[in-house]
């Protein structure tokens, strides 16, 4: 346990818990947009194309960082661009890219001369090795990151949730398209170092849907999503950090698997809420035709008899077995 | 948005002419609409209503002609508060849960600033419209949960949650039950009362017959008429043009198509 504990005074595991704390805030934020507009793969299309970046980085000495925030916004202009103008849906636009960004990063790495180990840093994160800068890089782009989406909440939900009815409000649609598919290309960077680019949209779109599981509302879907991927960003680092004493736990599977543990265990509680919330709603007020009583009735019907009591006009029917059974009287009326 | 005599008219086209992938689809149209007045759009399917609309809002671009908005050239246009639209069976469902109130208050943006939160006054509009829709009571209902026509009457708050002068919808009556047309009805005439212009784009006026003081038909991208709604009661039905419906863009799949193969 000291050991542990003794963790958090390295240097390197204080830089990388400030690093998955923003990645768990900025991933989650965008990635409820990407949701909304049924785009989760998105942030998959686009870390993809950023392997390319990283590689041409590695190929010609400039940072990877920045090769590969060159090359992913190019790759979210470029789907964007495919998935407006081509009559193609947006996921063979995705797909196009997936294929093009990984081969050509695995090619490009192999001509630089690079061995997959290096590749690997970028592809599965590697927390570990975050510098002093790359931390105020990822921070400053947070920031950025945060200041748009809630900022722009309002334009970007109209815009999302639909396009025809922002353009005749005046917006510009295509603009903050645009938008959106370059933020989520700077979150793919930011993410890159912490989960890596092949699990970072992971923490764009497992975080929105287990929130989903409990929220209704757009805001709380959003907000939820942050909280997730903040607890499962953090607790993914801990928990690999505390299991590397016995084996190799990298941080970036570590991260996912645990905000995919966050979804199943979400997942039975927002399917008991919405059934038990469906059998509860009231049922309609009908003026009813006829006057049915039951035949015998052994059970007496309460407060604690276990059947569903189901808000009717001015009375409650009990539900079971098929039937809507409301007290008159001594009796039982079927409604 | 009360109405003075001589406020320009909020909708003029002038030899208004529209192509979808280079065919002329819209010819010839000649359309003002006057200050307060409730316009129904009627004609067959593909007889180009919806086009006429997604013409006027913008949506499409006009080949020839011109469209000018409260006085102002199209291309000039800023006011967008000032109309509220209401798009054809809107995606209403979308990948994350909103509530009513949260769709409805996406329509307030046409007056809101960017990076500034609801005003009193926004807050103050956007009850207002959930009200005369009469959803009042489902203001934090996610909208998915909504029957059809609910959802429909719930885009229909969102337009006037901007508070415009001129209310442009298409086909909000579409698979919308009895019940829910007359909802629909009241809505609108409140607005009509309020001195609201009103385009309206159906198929069959129901509930809202009472309240439409002109019908335009079209018929093959063509105005073909152009007076009082003459109602089903007459005995001729007038609005429902005869004849086929056919596809005004033919859609063509693959260049090769017809050379031989399938059929």
């Amino acid at each position: 346990m000291n050991d542990f504990l003794s963790l958090f005074s390295l240097p390197f595991m204080q830089r990388a818990l400030v690093a998955a704390l923003l990645t768990g805030l900025a991933a989650p934020a965008i990635g409820t947009f990407l949701v909304q507009r049924r785009l989760a793969l998105l942030g998959d299309g686009i870390g993809h194309v950023a392997v390319t970046g990283v590689a041409i980085g590695l190929l010609t000495g400039a940072s990877p960082t920045w090769t590969a925030v060159v090359v992913a916004v190019l790759g979210a202009v470029l789907i964007e661009v495919i998935r407006e103008r081509g009559h193609t849906n947006g996921d063979v636009a995705l797909a196009l890219l997936f294929y093009g960004g990984l081969a050509g990063g695995v090619l490009i790495t192999g001509i630089a001369g690079q061995g997959a180990a290096r590749l690997q840093e970028y592809l599965f994160g590697s927390l570990t090795s975050i510098s002093a800068g790359d931390v105020w890089f990822t921070f400053g782009l947070t920031v950025v990151l945060l200041v748009t989406t809630l900022g722009l909440l309002p334009q970007l939900f109209a815009v999302a949730s639909d396009p025809e009815f922002a353009r005749v409000a005046g917006l510009r649609v295509r603009a903050y398209n645009l938008l959106i598919a370059v933020l989520a290309a700077v979150t793919v960077t930011v993410a890159m170092r912490t989960v890596g680019l092949l699990l970072v949209s992971a923490l764009m779109v497992v975080p929105v849907a287990t929130a989903q599981q409990l929220a209704r509302s757009f805001r709380t879907t959003l907000t939820g999503a942050m909280v997730v991927g903040v607890l499962a960003a953090l607790g993914g680092l801990l928990l690999s950090a505390a299991l590397s004493f016995r084996a190799t736990v990298a941080p970036g599977p570590t991260i996912v698997l645990l905000a995919l543990a966050m979804f199943a265990s979400t997942w039975p509680i927002g399917v008991w809420l919405r059934r038990r919330r469906r059998l509860l709603s009231p049922f309609p007020a009908v003026e009813s035709t006829s006057h049915t009583v039951t035949d015998e009735h052994p059970h007496e019907h309460g407060q604690a008899c276990g059947h569903p009591a189901v808000p009717h006009e001015d009375h409650v029917d009990y539900v079971h077995d098929g039937h809507r059974h409301a007290v008159h009287g001594e009796h039982y009326d079927e409604h | 948005m009360s109405v003075t005599p001589d406020a320009p008219a909020p909708v003029v086209v002038r030899g208004g002419s529209v192509a979808i992938g280079g065919r002329p689809i819209l010819r010839g149209i000649d359309l003002t609409v006057e200050p307060g007045e409730f316009l129904a759009l009627l004609g067959a399917n593909g007889s180009g209503k919806s086009t006429l609309v997604r013409a006027i809002t913008g949506l499409l671009p006009m080949a020839a002609g011109s469209v000018s908005l409260f006085g102002t050239a199209y291309a000039d246009f800023r006011d967008w508060h000032r109309i509220g639209f209401v798009p054809q069976r809107s995606t209403a469902s979308s990948g994350v849960p909103s509530t009513v109130w949260e769709v409805v208050a996406s329509g307030r943006i046409t007056r809101r600033r960017p990076f500034l939160p609801l005003s009193r006054e926004d807050r103050q509009a956007i009850a207002d419209a959930i009200d005369v829709v009469g959803l009042g009571d489902r203001a934090s209902i996610g909208i998915s949960q909504l029957s059809g026509g609910q959802q429909q009457r719930a885009l229909i708050a969102r337009a006037l949650a901007g508070q415009p002068d001129l209310l442009v919808l298409d086909e909000p009556a579409a698979g919308v039950d009895l019940a829910n047309q007359q909802a629909l009805a009241d809505a609108l005439g409140v607005l009509k009362a309020r001195g609201a212009t009103i385009v309206l784009v159906a198929h069959e006026l129901g509930p809202m017959e009472p309240l439409i003081d002109r019908a335009v038909v079209m018929r093959d991208g063509r105005v073909a008429y152009s007076g009082p709604a003459l109602g089903a009661r007459d005995g001729h039905d007038h609005h429902h043009a005869e004849g086929s419906t056919h596809d005004h863009v033919p859609h063509v799949g693959s260049p090769f198509d017809g050379l031989g193969g399938g059929r």
